[in-house]
């Protein structure tokens, strides 16, 4: 960067500058948007000096929706709630059961192997709505509907496969022989899984958890089909929004405020965590 | 009494959709106690196999390993009372050098004065004491070799594992360490086996060397005997530097014994009374043999076969004279300087007692005689 020429530098703040408005652009304006009332953001032309009103937070906090139809009652914190038990719920089990089966497959060649880890990342290629109608079926009949440890399971579509991919590559990328080493100091394969192999794959645990917390997280259709309102989780909640006398904009900004809000500030506090993660072939050996 | 036995063992690494990768076959050998052996091969000669075999990271296919009179094949590696240096070092990345080198210690009962006092010693030995308190990421790979080394040495094992123990070092660092790890192992009466491909390494440390190729072993004996007496082709070409003459040669009987001939330009008398009843068998019922002479034995300047000078290079201590025979390269090594410049003619001394014939299957007919 030193031997950089002064237009080069320019330039490259600029570039910089543009791609960041460009990205941040959205989530800058439905921030604004947020401290709007509705007539506000309807207003043509738009502005973007405005009086701010906290009424949409508390609307949806206290959960009264006034319209101009009367009032409605929404869960969106029931539905805040429910995102963080869901999500969390899900990437444990998948952790639980995603590194010591990616580990396995790092680690040992046995028979339909690789059959099997295709396998489960296939379920990331086929699309949802393929798989929803004889799940919802199924799931009537296991009494599963409409239960948050079923929407926990079916969660496992999605951050199963992502765990169980990613972490594999960090446990392959450690040296067997690490482990060897301490197994030969009189230490069984189970304490050098635990002691050894997870400790050094952390950074790359976490990364895949972050992620996979955050397409849980986002995750709309299969609470849409198998959970009832007092189960849902903020994407299937913001629908509610959608009223008869009309789409409540601000409120719907102030929701996807708060929604993201948990994701953002998990991202950053992780941040370090993950650039961890991605430099792990440094530590090789 | 006999430290480790490995008997019959066989290694074949099967993956799918390959055909079966014959490893290690059927290997015998037999280390005593406070001995040093070298498993010396080129890369791909079933070595590292036999030696993770041992440590119990690959299993056995066939065969049975013994350690101190108990069958190890079949225990987790943690019961099987061996050490090892890695060649890759692994060594615990969030751990500093200390305490990489006293995890090794963890599962015994020492206290913390004895686990500090024999880092220290054992890090005194492999010169690494100043660099203790340094994570592996920040030293260098002759640094992290020595640490591998020492985590290995520091404990109290039946047997020692080293794979390729050295191959990092600076060689002069590599001459200092080895003398050391030598002394150490004979003050100890600790039994070792190291996977080197370097003969210089394997004659310096090892009192035996087995020389593997192929995944099997070739011969297993002393320096002195694998140079002197080497059991088949293989090792006769593969040990000693510059690697020894071979030649093909036509066998004819003459009176008394028998005449072998290289082309037109050589020709050697053996004499009959100085074979065993197998070698004149052997010489018997074959008409081609292949011969072969050290380099070291070949006298440049005297003799009476002519060869056209090839190169002629001085190392400092010997001369290396390379001389074209009838299309045959041949190979001399004097102590001295020698007067010969490429495209000279000057005559080389092959004597009949410094030859060794092996058979057309590589097997050895008849030992050079030791002079």
């Amino acid at each position: 960067m030193e031997h950089s020429s002064l237009a080069g530098r320019i330039f490259r703040g600029v570039a910089l500058s543009l791609i960041l408005i460009f990205f941040m652009f959205p989530i800058v304006w439905i921030f604004l948007m947020s401290f709007q009332s509705n007539d506000q953001i309807l207003r043509i032309p738009p502005r973007i000096l405005f009086e701010p009103t906290l009424a949409n937070y508390e609307a949806l906090i206290s959960g009264q929706l006034r319209t101009a139809a009367g009032n409605l009652q929404i869960s969106f914190m029931r539905n805040l709630f429910n995102s963080v038990v869901l999500s969390s719920a899900a990437v444990l089990l998948a952790l639980l059961l995603g590194v010591p089966a990616a580990y396995a497959f790092a680690r040992f060649k046995f028979r339909l192997g690789e059959t099997i880890a295709f396998t489960l990342l296939s379920f990331r290629f086929a699309p949802p709505l393929l798989v929803l109608l004889p799940l919802s079926l199924y799931y009537q009949e296991l009494g599963l509907n409409d239960t948050y440890f079923g929407i926990v399971w079916v969660y496992q579509l999605i951050a199963l496969p992502l765990i169980l991919w990613i972490v594999r590559g960090y446990f392959e990328d450690i040296s067997p022989d690490i482990e060897h080493a301490y197994r030969l100091a009189g230490h069984s394969w189970r304490e050098a899984f635990t002691r050894i192999a997870v400790p050094l794959a952390g950074p790359g645990i976490a990364a895949a958890g972050l992620l996979s917390f955050i397409f849980c997280w986002n995750n709309f259709v299969f609470a849409l089909i198998l959970a009832s309102a007092d189960k849902q989780p903020v994407t299937v909640g913001a629908l509610a929004f959608v009223t008869a006398s009309g789409i409540q904009y601000g409120q719907i900004a102030a929701a996807i405020v708060l929604s993201v809000t948990p994701t953002l500030l998990l991202a950053l506090y992780a941040q370090r965590y993950l650039v961890e993660g991605l430099s792990l072939g440094a530590v090789k050996g | 009494m006999d430290m480790l036995e490995l008997r019959g063992i066989d290694k074949v690494y099967r993956s799918r959709g390959k055909p079966p990768v014959h490893a290690v076959r059927a290997l015998d050998m037999a280390v005593e106690k406070g001995e040093i052996v070298a498993l010396l091969g080129s890369s791909g000669c079933g070595k590292t196999s036999t030696l993770r075999m041992i440590a119990g990271f690959e299993d056995v296919s066939a065969g049975l390993i013994a350690l101190g009179g108990r069958h190890i094949h079949a225990l987790p590696p943690a019961r099987r009372k061996v050490a090892m240096a890695f060649e890759g070092y692994s060594l615990y990345p969030p751990l500093t050098v200390r305490e990489n080198i006293a995890f090794a210690l963890k599962s015994t009962q020492l206290s913390r004065n004895e686990v500090t006092r024999r880092v220290d010693e054992i890090a005194r030995l492999v010169e690494i004491e100043d660099i203790l308190d340094s994570y592996p990421r920040a030293i260098s790979g002759g640094q992290q070799q020595r640490v591998s080394l020492a985590r290995a040495l520091v404990r109290d094992a039946d047997l020692y594992l080293l794979d390729e123990p050295m191959g990092q070092l600076e060689p002069q660092l590599r001459a200092v360490l080895r003398g050391r790890i030598k002394s150490l192992l004979a003050e100890r009466g600790m039994t070792a086996i190291f996977v080197t491909h370097d003969q210089t390494e394997a004659s310096a440390l090892a009192d035996r060397i087995a020389v593997m190729e192929g995944g099997v072993l070739q011969q297993f004996a002393s320096e002195k005997e694998l140079k002197g007496r080497p059991a088949n082709l293989f090792v006769a070409s593969f040990i000693g530097e510059p690697p020894m003459n071979l030649l093909d040669a036509d066998v004819t009987r003459s009176d008394g014994g028998y005449r072998l001939s290289v082309g037109t330009d050589m020709r050697f008398d053996i004499d009959g009374a100085g074979l065993d009843g197998e070698a004149a068998k052997a010489l018997a019922s074959t008409p081609q043999v292949r011969i072969g002479i050290r380099p070291q034995k070949i006298a440049v300047g005297t003799g009476d076969v002519r060869v056209k000078v090839v190169s002629n290079q001085w190392l400092g201590d010997q001369s290396h004279v390379a001389g074209d025979c009838g299309g045959r390269m041949l190979i001399a090594v004097m102590p001295g300087r020698v007067a010969a410049r490429p495209g000279d003619s000057v005559p080389f001394a092959l004597e009949p007692r410094h030859l060794h014939i092996f058979g057309r299957d590589g097997s050895c007919i008849r030992h050079a005689e030791v002079s």
